[in-house]
């Protein structure tokens, strides 16, 4: 769709093509031969599950004004996708994606977690797998469906083509502790709005094709590795991110395959597959398709586009390629892009000047105590974004401060949280990124508050600690956790220092080895690093809290001795 | 190479390069991945370790937690290859 009319409602380009014979979504895996849907069944599927949907009740609204929302806690996969369109296309229903069980989670901590969520955003149903639903059903407090459950013979006729534009369209649900996540709602408008915006940003056209393995569940792929695609009727190629992570040429493959032109990744990802594609898995392999590598949803590292460009440069990438862009669910999706066919601005500045004083004062690279950021580009059309100080003044440009976004992309609502206002009493979104602007420009520096970046994934290190102090052997309330940047694996890892009451080395073994089974049984991370000491070591507040940032200064400071 | 010098090489890059935990004492059948020592990114980093260090390579339908989960496995595996 290269006009600039843009749809009233998410539901009207679906509907436009709902008789054409082009190709909408190709799946690929590495155990299976390619699925290639067209629009026609590809509305025929949510349709069959759209009225599985309704014969469920799920069409009558709850209370008047109100919507039936419904938790899709399914695998990446068709499936999911079908059900995502059709609780849209239901009248009075609005959908959540969710990551699905897997055999690494605990079962009791992630039926939890669901059960939290259900009674606290009054959930009317979740859709899982076959395997993994009887667990749900025997602790979630509301109706769990399969996908099979849902599936009709015959479709459902179109009820909901003509939604309130200003109408939630669907929630996409913050990190954080499962029951306690906030439910950011999204209208109609809002979604279009940013990807037309975004569209013009990218110069989006009918002759792109994205590839993505994002989990739907993330801000980054379910928009732009999903309904960026299918409003704007670009084709889509899909791979679920648990056979990418241990396959990663695959999305190589994919836009060989495919003439992919679009991909966005976490910073991470280029690390991964710089290191990780084995020479072997490159025979034939061709990016010189591509448009851009969209960076997106971590801190950027330059060194990471430098080694992602170096290792597939004989195979047709190249750096103007690799473009950022600064996101949040909270407005949709992108706040800024860097311009196609361009690279990232670099600003090279004083470490110390940023650290005392929070300016960032440009310096002639190579100075010592030089520090190089990544620009995330500027605003995209509709979006306004400023740095403010702590009473909420606007700072000037290159002084540090939080940034803060207006749009007409952002959310309405945390969804059923009266208590949350996102908004200033001037209708700014404060992000809690601290960061500054120069040139029009935004560069991201840090985080308000303590908040780990692993993987693309946002991790709370309290959740984190709160797994921790479970684990047999450590000192209740005496273990901390916190993001070590490394510049290998592109992210921020995971590091536990935990006190503990045994001095047995085997006991030790068993401590550690709990910690991180733990750790990843209860949470989507892992932890690289575990350090047992000795009571007394961490640092504690004034207040008897374990100290974060102190601990985490002194931990590297053993380390690197 | 046999069968036991590569099951000490792989061991000591498991707990060196990825547990990160060099004291870490790895059963030959102890579940690397289901055991919440490491998570799937790792069997990617196995891939690239076992090509460069054996010249095994092993194709990505192979490369999965269900086939690549123990030391075991991956020795079994890399041996298949060499003989």
């Amino acid at each position: 769709m290269t006009d600039s009319t843009q749809p009233i409602t998410l539901l009207q380009p679906l509907l436009e093509r709902q008789n054409s014979d082009a190709t909408a979504i190709t799946y690929v895996a590495t155990d299976a031969d390619p699925i290639t849907v067209t629009w026609r069944t590809f509305f025929q599927q949510v349709q069959r599950y759209q009225h599985g949907l309704v014969a469920r009740g799920l069409a009558a609204a709850p209370a008047p004004g109100e919507q039936n929302l419904i938790v899709i806690a399914h695998t990446q996969s068709l499936e999911s996708i079908y059900l995502f369109w059709a609780a849209m296309l239901t009248p009075h229903t609005i959908p959540s994606m969710f990551p699905t069980l897997t055999e690494k989670l605990d079962p009791d901590v992630y039926t939890r977690n669901m059960a939290e969520l259900v009674t606290n955003s009054g959930v009317k149903a979740v859709i899982s797998t076959t395997e993994f639903a009887p667990t749900l059903r025997d602790v979630v407090p509301c109706p769990v469906y399969t996908d099979a459950d849902l599936l009709r013979d015959d479709e459902h006729p179109v009820t909901n083509a003509d939604p309130n534009p200003t109408e939630i369209a669907f929630l996409q649900h913050s990190s954080g502790t499962t029951g306690l996540q906030k439910g950011v709602a999204l209208s109609h408008q809002a979604v279009l709005n940013q990807l037309t915006a975004y569209s013009e940003a990218i110069a989006l056209t009918e002759r792109d094709v994205i590839v993505s393995w994002l989990p739907l569940y993330h801000d980054m792929g379910l928009i732009a590795g999903f309904l960026l695609p299918l409003v704007r009727g670009v084709p889509l190629v899909l791979m679920s991110p648990f056979d990418w992570v241990s396959h990663p040429a695959m999305l190589l493959r994919a836009i060989t395959d495919y003439n992919g032109t679009l991909c966005w990744l976490p910073n991470f990802a280029y690390n991964h597959m710089a290191r990780r594609v084995r020479a072997r898995d490159l025979d034939g392999v061709d990016l010189s398709t591509m448009r851009m590598f969209i960076n997106c949803s971590e801190p950027v590292y330059h060194e990471s586009h430098q080694l992602f460009a170096d290792k597939f440069a004989d195979y047709g990438a190249h750096s103007q390629m690799l473009a950022v862009s600064y996101a949040m669910a909270e407005n949709t999706f992108a706040v800024t892009q860097t311009p196609p066919g361009t690279r990232p601005h670099l600003d090279v500045i004083d470490r110390r000047q940023l650290e005392e004083q929070q300016v960032a004062a440009p310096v002639e690279p190579g100075t010592p105590n030089a520090l190089v950021q990544v620009s995330c580009g500027p605003p995209i059309r509709n979006v306004q974004v400023h740095t403010l100080d702590g009473n909420g003044a606007k700072l000037p440009e290159r002084q540090v401060g939080e940034l803060a976004v207006t749009s007409d992309s952002i959310l309405t609502e945390y969804y059923k949280r009266p208590d949350l206002n996102p908004f200033t009493a001037n209708g700014w979104y404060r992000t809690g990124d601290m960061g500054y602007i120069a040139k029009g420009e935004v560069y991201v520096v840090g985080r308000k508050k303590d908040l780990i970046i692993n993987a693309g994934k946002n991790v709370f290190p309290q959740d984190i600690e709160a797994i921790v102090n479970t684990v047999e052997g450590i000192k209740p309330g005496r273990a901390v956790v916190f993001g070590v940047p490394d510049e290998r694996e592109g992210t921020e890892l995971l590091a536990v220092v935990a006190e503990i009451t045994e001095a047995d080395p085997d006991a030790h073994q068993r401590i550690k080895k709990a910690v991180r089974q733990q750790v990843t049984r209860q949470s989507t991370v892992s932890v690289s690093y575990v350090t047992l000491v000795d009571a007394g070591w961490l640092i504690k507040t004034s207040s008897g809290k374990v100290a974060r940032a102190a601990n985490r200064t002194k931990w590297l400071q053993q380390q690197s001795s | 190479m046999d069968e036991n010098t590569i099951r000490e090489k792989i061991r000591t890059y498991i707990t060196h390069e990825l547990i990160r935990d060099p004291d870490y004492n790895l059963a030959d059948d102890e579940g690397v991945v289901t055991g919440g020592l490491m998570d799937s990114f790792s069997l990617a980093d196995l891939g690239v370790y076992v090509e460069d260090e054996f010249g095994v390579y092993i194709p990505d339908p192979d490369l999965t937690v269900e086939k690549m989960d123990t030391l075991d496995l991956m020795v079994a595996r890399v041996m298949r290859d060499l003989q």
